[in-house]
C-alpha cells in the first residue's frame, strides 16, 4: 500500500515524490523516508504505464511484435527493434547483407548519441541549469532530422526487419550524417565549457549516489550505469553481434561509482559512437538492403535469446517459440529495471536534494522499466 | 571454463540435475528444493562466479511453470541457463534474492504476473500491478480480463 505524506512513530516522514513530478521524467511514483533531510529509503511504485507489452506480444506474429518495442524505450528504438530482429533472424538463421548490417550499426549509434543527448540535457535541467537543455536539443534536432528522411518517423522509427532494414537509406543519408559529426564535433566542446567543468555542477555530482563495481554487478546494472562503477560491461565488446566485432573503438569506463563518474561515461560514449560512424559512413557496401524471407515467419521450437547494448544497457529479447507464427512467451529484459533497483541502495543516507542527481544519472526511461 | 567441463563440474557437484540440449547456452534442471543451495555455491565456487544474474523470468506451460534463470559470469564470461520446474497449484521456490540483488525487484515481478510465491523474499509486494490486484495473474495462460483486452 502506497503510504499517505505524514510523520510515523519514530519522527521519520513519509514522502512521495512522482508519479508527476519534473524530476522522474515520466511517470515513476517514489515513496521516500526521510529523516530531517536523509533519506533513510526508497521505494519505486511502477506500472503507471505498464502496457503488458510481453503479453500482448504473444498474440502478434514475428513481423509485428517488433514495432511495439519501439515503445519501451523510445530513445533507443531502433536499438530495440535491432535486438528482436536479431533474435527472429537467430531463430530462422538468416544471413544478413553486410550492407543491411552496416546501416544498422550507423542507426544504433546514432540512436546512442541522440539518446545520450537528451539525457545529458535533461540531467542539467534536473541540476538547475536550463540552457544546456537547448544546446542539446540543437544536435538531437540534426539527429532527427536525419532519421525523418530515412525512416519516415522521428521518435518510433520501426526501421529494422527480420533480414535487414526495411528500405534502403535516402540518398543524402550520406551527407547528412557527415555534416551531424561536423556539427556535432564544433559544439561538443560546448558541452564541457558549459556543464562538465563547471564547478557547481560538479560539487553536486561528485561523491554522491556511491555504488561499488560488486553492488553494481549484484543489482544487474548494465551499461553506463555500471561502467561508472568500473564494470566492464558493453555487450558490443563482450558478445559482438553484427559487425561490431570489427570496428574500432573503446569501451569508456570510470572507476569512482558516483554520479559524476556515470556523466562522465556518458559524455565520452558520445565521441566513441561519433568514432564509430566515422568508420562506417564511407564504408557502406553495396548490395542488397534486406535478405529475402518468407511471407509467414515461423520460428522453430525452440528457445532464442539476444543480448544488445542500448544507450542505458543490456536489452535482452528472450522468444520461447512452439513452432508457430506467434511467440509462446516472450521477455524483454529492460535495462532500466535493475538500474533502478540500485536506487535505495545507492540513496540511503544521502541528502534529498541528492536524490536528483541520482536519478539523473541512472538515465531512467519509464516506458522501459515499466513494458 | 569449456561448455563440457562446466558441464561435467556442475553433474560431480550435483549429481540429481540433467542437462538439455539444443540451447544456445547450457541449459541445467534443477528440482526446486535443490535450487538454493546450488545458486550459492554457482555463485560462490571459484570455478564457476556465477556472479550476475541477467534475465529471470517464468513462462507458463499450462500443466506447469518453469522459473528461468540466466546467468552469466564477469570474470570468466561463461554463461548458464536454470530451469526450475514449478507446480500449476500454488507455485513455490526459494528466493536467490540474498544471492543476487537483482533477483529482488525481479521476483517481485514474477509473483504478481505468474503468482509464484517466493519463500523467504525480504518484501514480497506488487510492483507493477495496482493495489488490490492480488490473485489475478496476467501473464498466466487462462488469464483473460475482458475489460482491459490484452490479447488482439
Amino acid at each position: 500500500m502506497v503510504e499517505e505524506i505524514g510523520s510515523t512513530a519514530d519522527g521519520n516522514i513519509i514522502l512521495n515524490v512522482g508519479p508527476q513530478h519534473p524530476a522522474t521524467h515520466g511517470v515513476l511514483h517514489l515513496v521516500i523516508t526521510i529523516n530531517g533531510e536523509t533519506i533513510q529509503k526508497v521505494e519505486p511504485h511502477l506500472g503507471y504505464i505498464h502496457r503488458s507489452i510481453e503479453k500482448m506480444c504473444e498474440s502478434l506474429t514475428y513481423r509485428q511484435f517488433i514495432y511495439v518495442t519501439s515503445r519501451m524505450d523510445y530513445l533507443s528504438s531502433h536499438i530495440n527493434n535491432h535486438a528482436c530482429a536479431l533474435c527472429v533472424e537467430k531463430g530462422l538463421q538468416i544471413e544478413v547483407p553486410l550492407r543491411a548490417q552496416v546501416i544498422r550499426v550507423l542507426m544504433d549509434e546514432l540512436t546512442r548519441i541522440a539518446s545520450h543527448e537528451l539525457w545529458w540535457g535533461a540531467m542539467a535541467m534536473d541540476l538547475g541549469a536550463f540552457t544546456p537543455f537547448f544546446h542539446a536539443f540543437r544536435e538531437r534536432e540534426a539527429i532527427n532530422d536525419i532519421m525523418e528522411e530515412t525512416c519516415g518517423a522521428r521518435l518510433t522509427m520501426n526501421y529494422m526487419v527480420p533480414g535487414g532494414v526495411m528500405q534502403d537509406i535516402h540518398p543524402n543519408f550520406q551527407k547528412r550524417v557527415k555534416e551531424f559529426i561536423a556539427l556535432f564535433k564544433s559544439k561538443v566542446s560546448e558541452y564541457n565549457e558549459l556543464v562538465t567543468g563547471n564547478i557547481i555542477f560538479q560539487n553536486r555530482m561528485k561523491g554522491v549516489g556511491n555504488l561499488s563495481a560488486a553492488d553494481a554487478i549484484s543489482f544487474g546494472c548494465t551499461g553506463p550505469t555500471a561502467r561508472g562503477s568500473g564494470v566492464s560491461c558493453d555487450i558490443r565488446k563482450l558478445y559482438p553481434y553484427e559487425i561490431y566485432d570489427t570496428i574500432n573503438f573503446e569501451e569508456i569506463l570510470e572507476t569512482e561509482g558516483d554520479s559524476f563518474a556515470r556523466y562522465m561515461v556518458r559524455v565520452r560514449e558520445m565521441s566513441q559512437s561519433i568514432s564509430i560512424i566515422e568508420q562506417l559512413i564511407d564504408n557502406i557496401p553495396e548490395g542488397d538492403f534486406q535478405a529475402k524471407t518468407k511471407a509467414v515467419l515461423k520460428l522453430p521450437k525452440g528457445e532464442f535469446y539476444q543480448r544488445v547494448e542500448t544507450a542505458r544497457g543490456d536489452f535482452g529479447v528472450y522468444i520461447v517459440s512452439e513452432g508457430g507464427t506467434t511467440p509462446y512467451r516472450i521477455k524483454f529484459r529492460s535495462p532500466g529495471f535493475s538500474n533502478l533497483s540500485a536506487l535505495d541502495h545507492m540513496a540511503r543516507g544521502s541528502k534529498l536534494g541528492d536524490l536528483v542527481a541520482m536519478m539523473g544519472t541512472l538515465d531512467l526511461v519509464i516506458p522501459d522499466i515499466d513494458r | 571454463m569449456t561448455i563440457e567441463a562446466l558441464k561435467e563440474k556442475i553433474t560431480a557437484l550435483f549429481p540429481a540435475v540433467t542437462f538439455e540440449e539444443g540451447s544456445q547456452w547450457p541449459t541445467v534442471l534443477v528440482e526446486p528444493t535443490d535450487w538454493h543451495r546450488m545458486a550459492e555455491v554457482l555463485r560462490q565456487n571459484e570455478s564457476f562466479c556465477f556472479d550476475y544474474l541477467f534475465c529471470l523470468t517464468c513462462i507458463d506451460w499450462k500443466t506447469h511453470l518453469t522459473m528461468v534463470y540466466h546467468l552469466d559470469s564477469t570474470i570468466y564470461r561463461h554463461n548458464l541457463v536454470v530451469k526450475v520446474k514449478l507446480e500449476k497449484v500454488n507455485p513455490a521456490i526459494e528466493t536467490v534474492s540474498d544471492i543476487w540483488q537483482t533477483a529482488n525487484f525481479h521476483e517481485r515481478e514474477v509473483y504478481e504476473m505468474f503468482g509464484v510465491n517466493f519463500l523467504n523474499h525480504p518484501d514480497l509486494r506488487l510492483l507493477i500491478l495496482p493495489d488490490g490486484w492480488e490473485g489475478k495473474n496476467p501473464l498466466l495462460k487462462d488469464f483473460e480480463d475482458p475489460i482491459n483486452m490484452i490479447k488482439l
